[in-house]
């Protein structure tokens, strides 16, 4: 186990060098120039030199480059052109709520999505099977920033059941920062109207968030039940007088959870990827709309330092993934190598 | 094998007329139409025939196993006198892994893959015993699995099914079946997908518990090696019936059913090693249509009119032998055993 | 028809006949997993619908998707317009139908590039082996590291607005999954004695990757593919709505989603329209997708 460890660690930290230069050559392929539209189409040529000069484009590509690097290892990756701060900050300061809310949204699918696959496998082709599966299937076929508009529309703007776009009511001051994540400064501050307001405002985003998720962990679950269930060691537990329950929970389940441990994980990098589109519709102050916003406006720096980050979160997901399944089988830690 | 001089009405399985049928993408398929036999206490009862022939389906049957597309359409299998057709769901999960237990053919496929051995064997004991404790019924399958001649038990018992190899896992899957002294013993091909070194071992393994534990064996098998080794008495099966049954001697020394005799010349002569292998010429016949004479019939040398418009039934041989052909129409019917003194009158 | 007594050699006219017949053997069991499978069915009368759709475009569609009257702005659906009409006065209902094409376009040009690269990458760099392998594995390792939506606004942002260029940054993000399936598929049948035959006849490297290990890696790509149309879909639709896809005024559903935000709440129509078609196609191609992978599964195959 230790081995394999250590391998996949490698591997992570040459992928990690790789995804370095990979972000740093595309954001230098951009043909327009981003500076162009910074300093704003009436700005005379030298202006735009002198903000060339000032950020340090000028400098051959190496040397770009090399400085970055330099500054990367300080902690440095620059400074955002559309917020003015450093891009560090900027990240470190909507992380939190991205993280909030792709949990939550986790959360919310595999409590849904497990139970739903279970059901279905067992009861195949009877009415929660068909169900669920053409719930599974709108789901994964849902364009993730259709379903918010939709959702905002009828249960804000129309109904009213749920609040704003937004993570807290306007009218609520934010608890102390310790986490940065609402739900829990605000049990830690014993702020419970906070508390539920931040809740009511998650409901709509992790729910949009959730939908493809959770329909991913059903699919996979009910096809990975559906094949533990053919196998001959559960005929062995019938066959011992198993009641089906505890054929199904205790010798099925153990068996098709694993590989729905490596979708779970798989669907938390997905869900990273879904809030670019969620938090932009719902006004959520997280990660995802922050690049968003900077890609569109060709904010390098912000660009750079954010998509990195998000690449090394997502290949320390998939790491973690799998070292969890190859903990979970053991055929995989016993034979390696 | 049995003791010869015990009384012979002390029935413990009887199956009659079993008929069990799949709904499949092509029709319905007749898997066994009217399956007839018994078993007595702590004998063995050798089930052979090819594949497909529907031995696995009759064991599947008796533990109640047979799921859709598959249902039992007809017949009457009795243990120790009541009717496991008619029985709740609970009753005959009762029944199941305490006084019926079957052992397969892929031991590794049978076992759960991501539990220790040990646990599973000891599952066994803790279904049917739950006032056991964890602790007592650990102790008795490390037990077990000693008397299977496993040696460092203990050891054993800690190793997931992956790492062991075939012979010892068809080793903790006979324990895991027989640590609760189950009644009966259903072995499907036990020693098929084993080396032919560590079949011999293995069976004789078996042999050793089963007459200690005095459990009677439904042995399901097409090698007829195995079935003259460990059987008492065997019923050879084809298309979905039984076509001879009676004492293994008498079967394989005086096969009565043309089907019987081909295949007990298919065995290959050492005395004559040059002579061409012999194979019963034709297929096996579908199973889309239910029996509306000798399945046997298109394949026979021997068969005639009556044979391809008829059912045969059993005809009685003298000495518990009986073939269903038409070959042997001038003897009497042979009556089910199950009635008193049906089994002494033979 | 019987199979001839065993020690005689088929002629080359039962041959053909025998190969025929396996031939029209799998495309019946395939029409008979088809027609089991209604989900299947219906997938496929939708990607049909589309395809008719983008076709038949101009005849389908009650205006021109371009015309803006500005006199109609953000009128309801009535008789006269299905859909109603956007903020620029233009047909919702043909702005849809045209919308068909640009789908379309997308997702079979996107398939037409990443499929192939990804495939010849694979099988080159699985069959290879060595310095090469490490080289191209590593770097689609290092594409993977990405979140495939990110990568492709990434290439899509750096590469500048529009349509091509969007199609090319979904076709860069989605190559090396391809790659990866090949390379596995590759790495199984590299050593399977049918190429190890092969070898020993002397064929050279090109044309066992060509000609004989490329197809066996085709039906899961195949598979892989089908699967994958609905994500590219989607993605595509994402781009289109964030502003990096297509341009106005080209009527494009993820854009003209986008397009409709602002009038949210009294027009709905302007966005829920145009997306709910994205739904109804990539659910279709999902359905197709599965369908597919069913009948190409060597499993399902069996009869069971």
């Amino acid at each position: 186990m230790g081995q394999y460890l250590i391998r996949r660690l490698l591997t992570l930290t040459i992928t990690v060098a790789g995804i370095m230069v990979m972000t740093f050559f595309i954001a230098l392929v951009v043909p327009l120039d981003p500076l162009a539209s910074l300093a704003g189409p009436q700005a005379p040529p030298e202006t735009v030199e002198r903000l060339r000069a000032l950020y340090g484009f000028d400098q051959p590509v190496h040397v770009q480059f090399g400085r970055y690097m330099g500054r990367l290892l300080q902690g440095d990756l620059g400074t955002s052109f559309q917020t003015g701060r450093p891009v560090l900050e900027d990240i470190l300061s909507y992380f939190p709520a991205t993280i909030e809310l792709a949990t939550t949204a986790l959360i919310v699918a595999v409590l849904v999505g497990i139970p739903l696959g279970v059901l279905s496998a067992v009861y195949k082709n009877a009415l929660i099977d068909h169900l669920s599966r053409v719930l599974s299937l709108v789901g994964v076929s849902m364009p993730v920033f259709w379903l918010g508009l939709v959702l905002l529309l009828v249960f804000y703007f129309k109904l009213g059941w749920l609040p704003e776009p937004g993570r807290l009511d306007v009218m609520l001051l934010e608890p102390p920062r310790v986490t940065g994540m609402l739900l829990v400064d605000a049990l830690l501050a014993g702020d419970l109207e906070v508390f539920f307001d931040a809740l009511r405002h998650m409901i709509l985003p992790a729910t949009v968030l959730g939908l493809w998720g959770m329909a991913g962990i059903a699919r996979i679950v009910r096809s990975s039940m559906l094949d533990v269930l053919s196998q001959e060691y559960i005929k062995t537990a019938r066959i011992k007088g198993l009641t089906e329950r505890l054929v199904l929970t205790r010798h099925a389940l153990r068996n098709a959870l694993v590989p729905a441990v490596t979708i779970i994980g798989l669907t938390y990098g997905g869900l990273l990827e879904g809030s670019v589109l969620t938090e932009t519709i719902f006004s959520w102050p997280g990660l995802g709309r922050y690049l968003a916003k900077a890609f569109l406006t060709l904010d390098l720096n912000a660009v750079v330092g954010g998509t990195m980050l998000v690449a090394l979160l997502f290949s320390l997901v998939n790491l973690l993934v799998d070292l969890v399944y190859a903990f979970l089988n053991p055929k995989i830690t016993l034979t390696e190598g | 094998m049995r003791d010869p001089s015990r009384p012979a009405s002390d029935l413990l399985l009887q199956v009659e007329d079993l008929k069990v049928r799949f709904h499949t993408l092509r029709g319905v398929v007749h898997a066994l139409e009217g399956v007839t036999f018994h078993l007595r206490r702590q004998e063995t009862l050798g089930l052979a025939g090819e594949t497909g022939c529907g031995k696995s389906v009759t064991a599947r049957s008796i533990l109640r196993l047979i799921e859709p597309p598959g249902y039992i359409s007809q017949g009457r299998i009795a243990f120790e006198g009541r009717d496991i057709l008619k029985l709740s769901q609970a009753e005959v999960r009762a029944l199941r892994g305490s006084q019926i237990s079957m052992i397969m053919q892929e031991p590794k496929m049978a076992l759960n893959p991501v539990i220790r051995v040990g646990r599973q064997v000891a599952e066994t004991l803790l279904i049917h015993q739950p006032g056991l404790g964890r602790r007592a019924a650990r102790a008795q399958a490390v037990e077990m699995l000693a008397q299977l001649g496993i040696a460092s038990p203990g050891r054993m018992a800690r190793r997931y099914p992956h790492e062991l190899s075939g012979g010892m896992a068809q080793r903790v899957m006979i324990a895991m079946m027989l640590v609760t002294r189950p009644k009966l013993l259903i072995a499907d091909e036990p020693t098929s997908a084993l080396d032919v070194t560590i079949q011999a071992q293995i069976m004789e393994l078996m042999k050793d518990l089963i007459r200690e534990i005095r459990t009677s064996v439904l042995m399901i098998t097409h090698d007829l090696g195995i079935m003259a080794e460990s059987c008492d008495r065997v019923a050879v099966m084809y298309a979905g019936s039984v076509v001879e049954e009676g004492p293994v001697r008498a079967v394989l020394k005086n096969p009565r059913h043309p089907y019987t005799r081909g295949l007990l010349k298919t065995v290959p002569d050492n005395a004559n090693p040059d002579q061409p292998l012999f194979s019963i010429k034709g297929n096996v016949p579908s199973l889309l249509r239910p029996q509306t004479h000798c399945r046997f019939a298109p394949r026979c040398e021997e068969a005639f009119d009556r044979c391809r418009e008829e059912v045969p039934p059993m005809y009685s041989l003298g000495g518990e032998h009986q073939a269903a052909c038409f070959l042997h129409h001038r003897a009497a019917p042979a009556r089910p055993a199950g009635g008193v003194g049906a089994a002494e009158a033979g | 028809m019987t199979l001839p007594p065993p020690g005689r050699s088929l002629d080359k006219e039962e041959l053909r006949r025998h190969r025929r017949r396996a031939r029209r053997q799998f495309l019946t069991d395939s029409l008979i997993l088809w027609r089991r499978n209604p989900l299947m069915i219906i997938g496929s009368l939708i990607i049909l619908g589309l395809v008719l759709v983008a076709v038949l475009a101009p005849f389908l569609a009650t205006h021109d998707p371009f015309d803006q009257i500005l006199a109609d702005r953000l009128l309801p659906p009535t008789a006269g317009r299905w859909f109603g009409t956007d903020s620029l006065g233009r047909d919702i209902y043909s702005r849809v139908i045209y919308g068909a094409r640009v789908t379309l376009a997308i997702a079979f040009l996107v398939a037409a590039i990443s499929t192939p690269l990804g495939l010849i990458i694979g099988v080159v760099s699985g069959y290879i082996g060595g310095a090469l392998d490490e080289l191209l594995m590593r770097c689609s390792d290092i594409f993977l590291a990405f979140p495939k939506l990110i990568l492709a606004i990434a290439f899509a942002a750096a590469l500048g607005p529009g349509v091509e260029n969007a199609i090319v940054a979904i076709a860069v993000a989605n190559w090396p999954s391809y790659a990866r399936l090949a390379r596995a598929e590759t790495l199984s049948v590299k050593n399977n004695d049918y190429i190890r035959v092969m070898r020993v006849l002397g064929a050279g490297r090109l044309r066992i990757m060509v000609g004989h290990v490329t197809p066996m890696c085709l039906s899961s790509i195949i598979v892989r593919m089908s699967l994958d149309m609905g994500t590219i879909i989607l993605t595509a639709a994402g781009l289109g709505f964030l502003g990096l896809g297509a341009q106005p005024p080209t009527p494009e559903w993820g854009l003209m989603v986008s397009d409709g935000r602002d009038f949210l709440v009294d027009q709905w129509w302007v966005s829920t329209l145009p997306g709910f078609a994205i739904l109804v196609v990539v659910m279709g191609f999902n359905l197709l997708g599965d369908g597919i992978r069913d009948i190409l599964d060597p499993h399902q195959r069996q009869g069971r």
